[in-house]
């Protein structure tokens, strides 16, 4: 009996062992397939480019930062929606034929996440950090603010891809996916920071800070935006408002919740992901 | 040439020889600063030579020099003032002065002059004084090369540094003041100048002064104050060159203008503060040639002010560089830098073609509803400040720069 689970739990280790290591194949694969794709390239290109054009034209640092900002919020979402959603449906294929064989579905998924997540944050964080290691610290830059930006842009990139995954999941059709993801870019750049902007004025005679605090939980690019803000406008966040969102988000209690908000937004879409991976019928 | 240095001579000499020197130390002829100071006579010299003197208040009632050699110290054991200068042509150079008494019913201060015209403060330092150097009806009087020192924690249990009141014809030069209530202050004073002092984390302001007409501010610094610099109730006053940093907080201002007219200031730099300057009130003032850069608030001015000129500054870096509580504005925008100006020049003249105008329709949102700050940088605050600038209906057109600099002022 004792023998029987011990050697349970043995196989069971190295069931795990065997997961991740076909994961990691898995992983390599979709690595190097993206890298073959040039996309990626494009993109961390893109981000070099644009990140040391902005250093060097905008002469300011921190102004630099504030338009990276603005990347992080609308341009990398956006990207790791449709390049997750396009990569997603382009090796559909792969996927299937590599179901055939004898490897776990979750590893199949996970590695084939990681193929397609890794390479973003790898390109954001070639693409924008390296331009700001080289120039922004020689202009004076905070390398708090800086540090802030890469782990919302990292945070945002892994999210976002796993969203495109999920949706590509759940929809069969190309375009259907397509606008389920502009539409979900939209609501969480634009619209969600709308609602919240009719919330107070409607709710001004109320004090609802603590309300705007826990609904910008519900929303990563919020969440993001409010994790760089905090290191680059301190000297605006004094007034009574300000300090309230200061006291939350500045304390450790604040940017542990924050953070593990950001890290669950990453989480389930993968967690859901998989659950509809491994149900799906191919 | 030579018959006017020969007159010098003859007159430097001849005021010297009627000049005693008396010697004050622990060796010397007079062991205590107060004894020489009743036998001297007016316009007699007293060297102090090192050592401590505790020897409650000293009253200096006659026209004398006092000078410390080897960092002579003063000390008022936390009880009383300790030195009281009544007469004038006093001279006190060299001393180290600490623990003038805190007192709620006397401003008891390390070095105070009462009524007195013509005095010297130099080279002094001033260690946790409650007042260091207080001036009262005083005038014609310089305050050079002093060290205030203080470690105030309480605004009720500590004094200014530098306290004038009632003066005129003030010197206030090259003196570091750090740790007390406020760093200079100033009230009914007027023709003074007070020129290259640092004035840095005092507990209130770094620079306060009211009803004080004609005064120049020059070339000082003032950092990290619990309150900034408010200056209120005068006019004629002119600061230039000045730094107002680091001065962080709800209600707390680089600079706070309430009721200043017919004023100026020229080639200020305000950096890194909540708000740079609030204008409350100030009426026909210039406000030229500033740098104002990464402050939460460049420039606030509220509906109170007039004629105030605001041209040829530098805006970069703000979080917000105008805001304003009216729809209606009597100040002149003209010829500024804003970093955020986003139009073109196409004759090349210097330029913009285009006005530009800087309250923006989120600052004025974020001014009527604070809790809208959470949306700040957001791709909405982008998206509604495109719009505006499109389609302009919400923003004040009166404050407007209808000829932006396309390059920044150097000045």
């Amino acid at each position: 009996m004792i023998l029987s689970h011990n050697q349970a739990s043995l196989q069971s280790t190295k069931k795990r062992r065997s997961t991740v290591k076909s994961a990691l194949k898995v992983m390599k694969y979709g690595f190097f397939d993206l890298l073959r794709s040039r996309w990626i390239i494009i993109y961390t290109l893109f981000y070099l480019v644009v990140t040391s054009g902005l250093l060097y034209f905008g002469g300011d640092a921190n102004q630099a930062v504030l338009s990276t900002l603005n990347l992080v919020l609308l341009v990398v979402p956006l990207i790791s929606l449709v390049l997750g959603l396009s990569y997603f449906y382009y090796t559909r294929d792969f996927i299937e034929l590599i179901l055939t064989q004898p490897i776990g579905r979750s590893s199949v998924f996970l590695g084939h996440f990681a193929g397609l997540a890794l390479p973003l944050v790898a390109a954001f964080l070639l693409g924008s950090g390296l331009p700001f290691l080289l120039a922004g610290v020689r202009q004076g830059a905070d390398w708090r603010v800086i540090a802030s930006l890469m782990v919302a842009g990292t945070l945002v990139s892994l999210i976002f891809s796993a969203l495109a995954f999920w949706i590509g999941l759940v929809n069969e059709e190309r375009v259907k996916a397509l606008g389920l993801a502009l539409a979900v870019w939209l609501g969480l750049t634009m619209i969600y920071d709308g609602l919240l902007l009719l919330f107070s004025i409607l709710m001004q005679a109320y004090p609802i800070e603590r309300s705007l605090i826990i609904l910008s939980l519900f929303n990563p690019i919020d969440l993001s935006r409010i994790l760089v803000l905090l290191q680059l406008d301190t000297a605006a966040l004094m007034g009574y408002t300000g300090a309230v969102f200061q006291r939350f988000f500045g304390s450790y209690l604040g940017i542990l919740i924050s953070l593990g908000s950001l890290i669950l937004w990453t989480a389930l879409p993968i967690y859901f992901g998989l659950r509809s991976f491994k149900k799906k019928n191919f | 040439m030579k018959r006017l240095l020969g007159l010098i001579l003859v007159t430097v000499t001849a005021w010297s020889w009627g000049q005693n020197t008396l010697e004050v130390c622990s060796t010397c002829t007079f062991t205590s600063l107060k004894e020489a100071i009743a036998i001297a006579q007016p316009y007699d010299k007293i060297l102090v030579k090192g050592g401590s003197f505790a020897e409650g208040n000293i009253v200096v009632d006659k026209p004398l020099t006092l000078e410390g050699i080897d960092n002579p110290i003063l000390d008022g054991k936390g009880e009383v003032e300790i030195l009281t200068i009544t007469a004038d042509n006093v001279t006190i150079r060299g001393f180290t002065l600490q623990n003038a008494g805190i007192s709620h019913t006397a401003d008891q201060a390390a070095i105070k002059t009462l009524e007195v015209e013509k005095c010297l403060i130099e080279n002094n330092t001033l260690l946790d004084n409650f007042f260091a150097i207080y001036l009262g009806k005083t005038s014609h009087c310089q305050v050079l090369n002093n060290i205030v020192r203080a470690h105030a924690t309480a605004e009720a249990f500590s004094g200014n540094a530098v306290h004038l009141w009632d003066c005129a014809d003030i010197l206030v030069k090259d003196n570091f003041l750090t740790g007390q209530r406020d760093g200079v202050y100033l009230e009914f004073v007027k023709d003074s100048l007070i020129e290259n002092n640092i004035s840095e984390k005092n507990l209130r302001y770094g620079l306060h002064f009211m009803y004080s007409n004609n005064n120049i501010f020059r070339n000082n610094q003032f950092l990290a104050n619990g309150a900034g610099v408010a200056v209120m109730y005068s006019k004629n006053i002119e600061m230039t060159q000045n730094h107002f940093e680091e001065n962080w907080g709800s209600a707390i201002y680089g600079l706070l203008l309430k009721e200043i007219n017919d004023s100026v200031l020229y080639n200020n730099i305000f950096h890194d503060n909540s708000v740079g300057i609030y204008v409350d009130g100030a009426n026909r003032t210039d406000i030229s040639f500033n740098d104002f850069s990464h402050n939460g608030y460049a420039l606030r001015i509220l509906s109170s002010s007039m004629g105030v000129t605001i041209d040829h500054n530098n805006f970069y870096g703000n979080s917000f560089d105008v805001t304003t509580n009216a729809n209606r504005s009597y100040n002149a925008f003209f010829e500024n830098y804003w970093e955020s100006y986003q139009g073109y020049d196409l004759d090349h003249n210097g330029f913009g073609d285009v006005p530009y105008r800087p309250v923006r329709l989120f600052a004025l949102t974020v001014e009527n509803y604070p809790q809208t700050m959470i949306l700040m940088r957001s791709p909405l605050e982008q998206f509604m400040d495109y719009a505006e600038r499109i389609l302009p209906i919400f923003t004040p057109k009166a404050i407007e720069d209808d000829r932006p600099l396309m390059r920044r002022v150097v000045w």
